[in-house]
């Protein structure tokens, strides 16, 4: 197996909310991402994946256990990496040019060479023509598409994707789905992506982690194994349907534990 | 078409205005008729008296008015930015929040005497609180992937405070600057016309009192007609600063 990129050892999480009392949120979650491996997080709303990543980005405080990255522990937020949001989180005061060369600029790349980059990673995710508009002129799937576009320009080690697509329809998240998977065979990222969609995470991931409802754990990791490049057509098979459904059942008993619900 | 039609409820108001004082519904002493008052604007235009008072009262709300965006802005954004500014601040905030700013006005005079000072300090007082919450709520309110996508892409504190949250929180404090722009007229006529040596405030009580009234009527007219008028280029500014805004 290759080396870890990414090393989540016993990592836990309480936040205490404004008002109201203190939340366990995570509770002693362990979980590694190779180099150049896809693994997706799924589990019932609530549980914390989208916390767990925000420790592995350096944006929330981490008190208890470690996070390594290129095995160096995490200290905050930093451009080895990079981050796409559901909600896109585009500048929307600069162009969708001017998103993508922002980041180039905060890594000291000289003008001319900023230019040059941005523009082949607007090709890349065939934003060409739109350089020069708004992200509000834009629709949902285009915005993220500049989002992934500005994340992967400064060339991070890690790309961390929290339920990029969860804010789109169902036949763009179909598509971009594809475009990642694609992105992904040629760029080779170690990518952590969380998600609540059981069937996106086994269409796009190595390896799929599922977690409890809160306070999360790692319930189980399931190795994919399905062959690669995967076109769409692989949701058609027999072994995707199987490994949907296995964790299918997983997440479910942990949705309904966390809606009360009696399991079984 | 569409303009004429908007404009003609004012058409309306202002032909029963000058019908009612020529058909002597209304008194002239209480209401003179409305062409009296546009001759007589006209003749505070041609006989130029109009540019010192209106030079004066311009100058002294540009200014005040400019210095309460600039220090409101700078305020409002260091309390959302730094723990201890907010706590030294806010009690003193919620404090002058509710207080009429127009009471202050006497006791700025006899600090700072008649003069420009005393205005400037007037308006600059009453416009800082709007300047300084709305930029407080706007930079309190950004969104915190905003703020994290920039900080993944490489951006430091001071980029952070200059490239990401002040753009972000400028729709909300440019309206609060809208706000600022209404209350530096208010502040800026009356305390002229509480005491002043000129100024378009300092006119209209001048007018009044003499007896005047078409003059102070035109003197009026041309407070309101500033006010209109900065209102609208505000907001033609304001929609060009946040063209990348959705229509």
């Amino acid at each position: 197996m290759s080396r870890e990129k990414i090393l989540i050892q016993q990592v836990g999480h309480t936040y205490t909310p404004p008002t109201g009392a203190p939340v366990r949120a995570l509770e002693n979650v362990s979980l590694e991402v190779g180099e150049n491996e896809f693994v997706a997080l799924v589990g019932p709303s609530g549980c914390g994946k989208s916390t767990l990543l925000y420790m592995v980005g350096g944006f929330l405080p981490l008190r208890e256990g470690r996070i390594l990255v290129d095995g160096r522990s995490v200290e905050g937020p930093g451009p080895d990496r990079g981050i796409v949001f559901q909600h896109f989180a585009l500048f929307p005061w600069k162009t969708v040019r001017q998103n993508v060369l922002y980041g180039l600029e905060k890594q000291g790349m000289e003008p001319a060479r900023r230019r040059e980059v941005a523009q082949r990673f607007l090709d890349m995710v065939k934003l060409s023509g739109f350089e020069d508009v708004y992200p509000s002129q834009l629709s949902g799937g285009m915005k993220q598409r500049v989002a992934i576009a500005r994340t992967l320009a400064i060339d991070p080690g890690v790309l961390l994707m929290d339920e990029p697509f969860g804010a789109l329809d169902a036949q763009t998240r179909g598509l971009l789905q594809e475009e990642l998977l694609a992105i992904w065979g040629r760029t080779r990222k170690s990518v952590l992506f969380v998600t609540h969609d059981v069937r996106e995470a086994v269409y796009l991931a190595d390896r799929v982690a599922v977690m409890t409802a809160r306070p999360g754990r790692i319930k189980a990791v399931l190795e994919m194994r399905l062959p690669r490049p995967r076109g769409a057509d692989v949701q058609r098979s027999p072994e995707f349907v199987e490994r949907s459904e296995e964790i299918w059942k997983l997440v479910r008993e942990e949705a309904e534990r966390a809606e009360g619900l009696p399991g079984r | 078409m569409r303009t004429a039609g908007r404009y003609l409820p004012l058409a309306l108001l202002l032909a029963a205005w000058e019908a009612a004082s020529r058909l002597g519904w209304v008194p002239q002493s209480m209401l003179p008729s409305l062409s009296g008052v546009l001759a007589l604007w006209w003749r505070l235009f041609t006989e130029g008296e109009i540019y010192t008072h209106g030079g004066a009262s311009l100058l002294r709300a540009g200014a005040g008015l400019a210095l309460s965006i600039l220090v409101g802005i700078v305020l409002g954004i260091l309390m959302s930015w730094s723990r201890p500014v907010r706590r030294a601040l806010q009690p003193l905030v919620g404090i002058l929040y509710p207080l009429p700013k127009s009471a202050l006005i006497p006791i700025l005079m006899i600090w700072l005497g008649i003069g420009h000072l005393s205005k400037v300090a007037v308006i600059f007082l009453g416009c800082l609180l709007p300047v300084v919450l709305s930029s407080f709520n706007g930079a309190n309110g950004v969104d915190r992937t905003l703020i994290w996508s920039a900080q993944s892409l490489g951006a430091g504190r001071r980029s952070i405070l200059r490239e990401i949250v002040i753009p972000a929180a400028l729709p909300e404090i440019l309206s609060g600057i809208r706000i600022a722009l209404a209350l530096s007229f208010v502040l800026l006529v009356s305390s002229e016309m509480l005491a002043a040596r000129e100024g378009l405030g300092f006119l209209i009580s001048f007018l009044g009192e003499a007896g005047n009234y078409e003059g102070m009527f035109a003197a009026v007219f041309t407070v309101a007609a500033l006010g209109f008028a900065a209102d609208r280029g505000y907001l033609a500014l304001v929609r060009w600063a946040l063209r990348w805004r959705e229509a």
